[in-house]
């Protein structure tokens, strides 16, 4: 199971156009906010835990169909199907990769994008915090996503219209603990159940991702 | 002999095609004789006005869509756990019904919003978590066209029906930690002290089992069209072996 971790994370490092590539995109909307919306600073204090959020969501979608379409067009999970690790841990390696590659980073780079998009103190690290408790929840629902429509051709928005309405709690939730300690207010209450959310899908995302995986390869 | 035997796709096609039209008969007479009650034989709301009777399809239509999910993850349950193919078929045919009922729900609702409100739409808890069921409804429809071969599509998509039923409940109630909302309680449930008043009631009740009735019929036509549909195929693929 570490040994695939560690394969994916390779490989998502070295093969060009995957590492990298969603940060960018996360960089390229929280500068493209202040066009859309104007630059005035209350305005964007207000919406930058929102802007970032659905950034971090939408840099994690755009990544997920790199999670298992490369390696089950190349006969990869055929192999990991028979090998003797459970399907179910192979999958959760494999988002486990994936939120490495993306998610950690995402929240790790985010105060830096909310101090340009004007986000009050301590809004910031609970950002990251949130961001860092949440985003697991995103690469896991992602991972059944990417599994369920891993035999489809071209399946992109297909995955997209799938996974983004699975992603509401997580967004809810995120969104609001960033959002009340911008606004100076306790975010205990939405960071905790953020953390349910998070533990609650990567606890049992891996099982139904290996179902619809299991359907995928029959 | 056992319930199971009517899974069977000859027996199915059997009984529900005597059954059908006593059920299009009795949802229409209901649906029909529900609206006609409630538009034109009750009085007017002391605050709502004749608004009041959009009631008479806001409240059904709204009923159906959140049952409609629960009708696909039973049927898909089956399916996963017993493999009658007509029970994929009937959670395949109950999306789009369900889809639709979601929209009547949310027409009926900014219909009824517009003058009481001020306002079409709000993103108050319940329209924000209808919404939110309307695209599962969308997603689960995608994939259902999306997979090609039919067992496999009937397996995902149960997986799908499954995972939504959890997330649609968990976006209901992280939707209410969101924000407060302007639509009312409910009026009507089995264990309040103070129910909607019996003149309202009454309509409103025959219309819901009406719409309980046309929700069973819609699903069931679309059920055996989906078989045929299923014979059609096959027959193609044996001609085109001979």
């Amino acid at each position: 199971m570490i040994a695939l971790l560690l394969r994916d994370l390779r490989l998502a490092v070295r093969a060009g156009g995957g590492f990298g590539l969603a940060l960018a995109f996360f960089t390229i909307l929280a500068v493209l906010t202040p066009f859309a919306v104007g630059p005035e600073t209350p305005l964007l204090a207000r919406i930058a835990p929102g802007v970032l959020w659905l950034g971090a969501l939408l840099a994690c979608l755009l990544s997920l169909d790199r999670l298992l379409a490369l390696d089950a067009a190349d006969g990869t999970l055929e192999l990991l199907a028979v090998a003797p690790l459970p399907l179910e841990g192979a999958v959760a390696a494999k988002a486990a990769a994936h939120w490495i590659v993306t998610g950690l980073p995402l929240a790790l780079l985010a105060p830096v994008l909310g101090v340009l998009l004007s986000l009050p103190g301590q809004g910031a690290w609970v950002l990251t915090l949130s961001l860092g408790i949440g985003t697991p929840a995103l690469s896991f629902i992602g991972a059944f996503g990417a599994a369920l429509t891993a035999g489809v051709q071209r399946g992109g928005l297909l995955m997209a219209l799938i996974v983004l309405p699975l992603y509401v709690p997580t967004l809810i939730f995120g969104a609001e603990a960033a959002g009340r300690a911008a606004r100076g207010a306790d975010p205990a209450t939405p960071l905790m159940l953020l953390g349910a959310v998070s533990l609650g899908c990567v606890a049992l995302m891996p099982l139904a991702a290996a179902a619809a995986l299991r359907v995928n390869l029959r | 002999m056992s319930i199971w035997e009517y899974a069977n796709p000859v027996r199915f096609m059997g009984w529900t095609g005597r059954l059908l039209p006593w059920l299009w008969g009795g949802a229409a007479l209901l649906v029909v004789g529900g609206l006609v009650w409630g538009f034109f034989f009750t009085p007017d709301d002391f605050r709502m006005g004749s608004t009041v009777k959009i009631i008479y399809l806001h409240v059904p239509s709204a009923l159906m869509a959140i049952n409609g999910w629960f009708v696909m993850v039973v049927a898909s349950l089956i399916w996963l756990i017993r493999r009658h193919h007509v029970s994929a078929l009937v959670a395949r045919a109950a999306a789009p019904v369900g889809a639709v009922m979601t929209v009547v729900g949310l027409v009926t609702g900014a219909v009824w919003g517009q003058p009481m409100w001020g306002t079409w739409w709000v993103w108050d808890p319940r329209l924000t978590s209808f919404f939110v069921l309307f695209l599962f409804y969308l997603g689960y429809i995608a994939l259902w066209q999306a997979i090609e071969d039919p067992d496999a599509a009937a397996d995902l998509t149960s997986v799908l029906a499954l995972v939504g039923g959890v997330f649609a409940i968990l976006s209901r109630y992280a939707v209410l930690f969101w924000n407060q909302g302007l639509h009312q309680g409910a009026t009507l449930s089995l264990d309040a002290e103070e129910n909607i008043a019996d003149v309202f009631w009454l309509p409103l009740v025959t219309t819901m089992a009406g719409f309980g009735l046309l929700f069973l019929a819609l699903v069931l036509t679309r059920a055996r069209m989906h078989v045929r549909l299923r014979r059609a195929r096959a027959r193609m693929l044996r001609t085109r072996v001979a």
